[in-house]
């Protein structure tokens, strides 16, 4: 098995290296490991993000992209290792110059930089399309409801669903609910958007509905992504760089063009073949 | 004893049965209101990540369904004066019916609270949503709405065991009835509540029925 790479995650630029911590680097896992039961899912993973960067994690079910997004998100914690988000560890803080695993408000605070979309939507069934939306912005964020639904409003009409603010999510199809999913989260004003396989789980043709706001928000807003997914023409077309990974490690990451072209490892090229 | 059925002395019983059948639907109506406030606390409680939380809660609801509601009315009217407040009859028949069932309505809720699905827990996560409003917006709606015919079915099994009161001395319908008949050596007091459970019971079943229907329609 080959050495991963070291820490060139969405650094699009081959000159500079994300190894040397610059102000930019708004991801970074420092040797993470993760366990289920006895299997390894993430040994020892470097890598990092850079700001406004979009990364795509490409790989084998069970290679442990989503493990990745799981633990940014805080759904599973590591086993060993860091993470940290704009500088704050994000499971852990400092105290009196040791690394203790952190409190519950620690976490919150950092992980309010974070939002996520998921492969089955996980809208609130008990709440209509503009209220899924602002729950968090009034009861996190601490909005008013005015404003909160102001802004609600505006995302939702970013996602083209203007007309199906007052439904409840069982009532819209499953495209329709997956872009609601992207208001809710966009509605935290994250700085990095997590997308999980966020069309794995819709029909074909209502998949390309679900790209395009994707794009859209990829080319219109700074915000930074990553993104685990199957659809490797999205991934072409978003990415800044695509990681390859293979049982918990990276094995080859580079440049969109270069990973589809021109892969260097037989691993990748294997894997590309079976997707594309 | 007299077999023959007497329309006159059903008359003579009637305002004495109103008396019961009010006390009847108010027992019913807070026990129910206690049961399931109550069940509520218990089911939260035994999801505490505290053991000290959980392990009395454990036990006080398995002791208090696992005891019979007859000794627990008994208990709570005649032995519990001895150390605390003393409550009317009434009062002490609303405790100890919410207080029983509350042992089997907190069943209920940890059901539906296990059926949401995890993805509702981590949606809520994701958005950072404090604890309590996790609880209180999310989770909680959709666990109750899906055990709503549950708890309905345990209203109208309390419904068959208020007349245990009567024991303590509240007159609920058929303490009511017991008395009338005693004193007038009459039966046809016991026929008219048997049948005034029925009414009120029957409906309300379907009711339930109705609701299950509908529920798992929309759901």
């Amino acid at each position: 098995m080959q050495t991963p790479p070291t820490n060139d995650g969405g650094t699009n630029d081959s000159g500079t290296n994300g190894t040397r911590a610059n102000g930019s680097e708004l991801v970074r896992f420092d040797k993470v490991t993760k366990r289920f039961g006895g299997t390894t899912v993430l040994d020892r993973l470097d890598f990092s993000v850079s700001t406004g960067k979009h990364v795509t994690l490409i790989g084998p079910s069970g290679s442990g992209k989503t493990t990745i997004l799981r633990l940014l998100m805080t759904l599973v914690r590591p086993d060993e290792g860091t993470i940290r988000v704009d500088g704050d560890y994000l499971t852990h803080e400092e105290r009196g110059g040791q690394l203790v695993k952190a409190g519950d408000r620690h976490v919150r605070e950092v992980r309010k930089k974070i939002g996520m979309v998921f492969q089955h939507f996980n809208l609130f069934p008990n709440m209509k399309v503009l209220r899924n939306v602002t729950e968090a912005p009034v009861h996190v964020l601490g909005l008013d409801k005015d404003e909160a639904e102001q802004r609600g409003r505006e995302l939702i009409e970013l996602v083209g669903l203007t007309e199906q603010l007052d439904k409840y999510p069982s009532q819209l199809s499953g495209g329709q609910q997956q872009r609601v999913a992207i208001a809710r989260a966009l509605a935290m004003r994250p700085q990095v958007l997590l997308l999980d396989e966020v069309t794995s789980a819709l029909d074909p043709e209502l998949v390309a509905g679900v790209l395009d706001v994707l794009r859209d928000i990829a080319t219109t807003t700074d915000i930074t992504m990553l993104v685990v997914t199957h659809e490797m023409n999205f991934a072409r077309d978003i990415s800044d760089a695509v990681l390859m990974f293979d049982q918990g490690r990276i094995v080859e990451s580079g440049s969109p063009d270069k990973m589809f072209s021109d892969p260097e490892h037989d691993r990748t090229r294997e894997f590309l073949s079976t997707v594309l | 004893m007299n077999l023959d059925w007497n329309w006159d002395v059903v008359g003579d019983f009637m305002p004495v049965f109103w008396e019961g059948v009010a006390i009847t639907l108010r027992a019913l109506f807070l026990g129910s209101l206690t049961a399931f406030a109550l069940g509520l606390v218990w089911a939260l409680a035994l999801r505490s990540p505290y053991a000290w939380v959980r392990w009395p809660v454990t036990a006080f609801t398995e002791f208090v369904r696992n005891t019979p509601l007859l000794v627990q009315l008994f208990f709570l009217y005649y032995v519990l004066p001895e150390w605390g407040p003393s409550m009317s009859a009434l009062t002490t028949g609303i405790v100890g019916l919410g207080l029983h069932y509350s042992t089997y309505t907190a069943e209920v809720y940890r059901a539906g609270i296990d059926g949401v699905p995890v993805g509702q827990w981590e949606a809520a996560t994701a958005l950072s949503l404090p604890r309590g409003r996790t609880w209180l917006a999310v989770i909680l709606p959709q666990a109750i709405r899906r055990v709503l015919p549950a708890l309905g079915n345990y209203v109208i099994a309390m419904l068959k065991d208020s007349p245990m009161i009567a024991v303590i001395g509240a007159l609920d319908m058929f303490g009511e009835a017991r008395n009338f008949s005693n004193e007038t050596f009459t039966t046809e007091a016991y026929t008219i509540v048997g049948l005034a459970f029925l009414v009120i019971a029957y409906p309300a079943s379907l009711l339930i029925r109705f609701l299950e229907r509908r529920l798992v329609l929309t759901s």
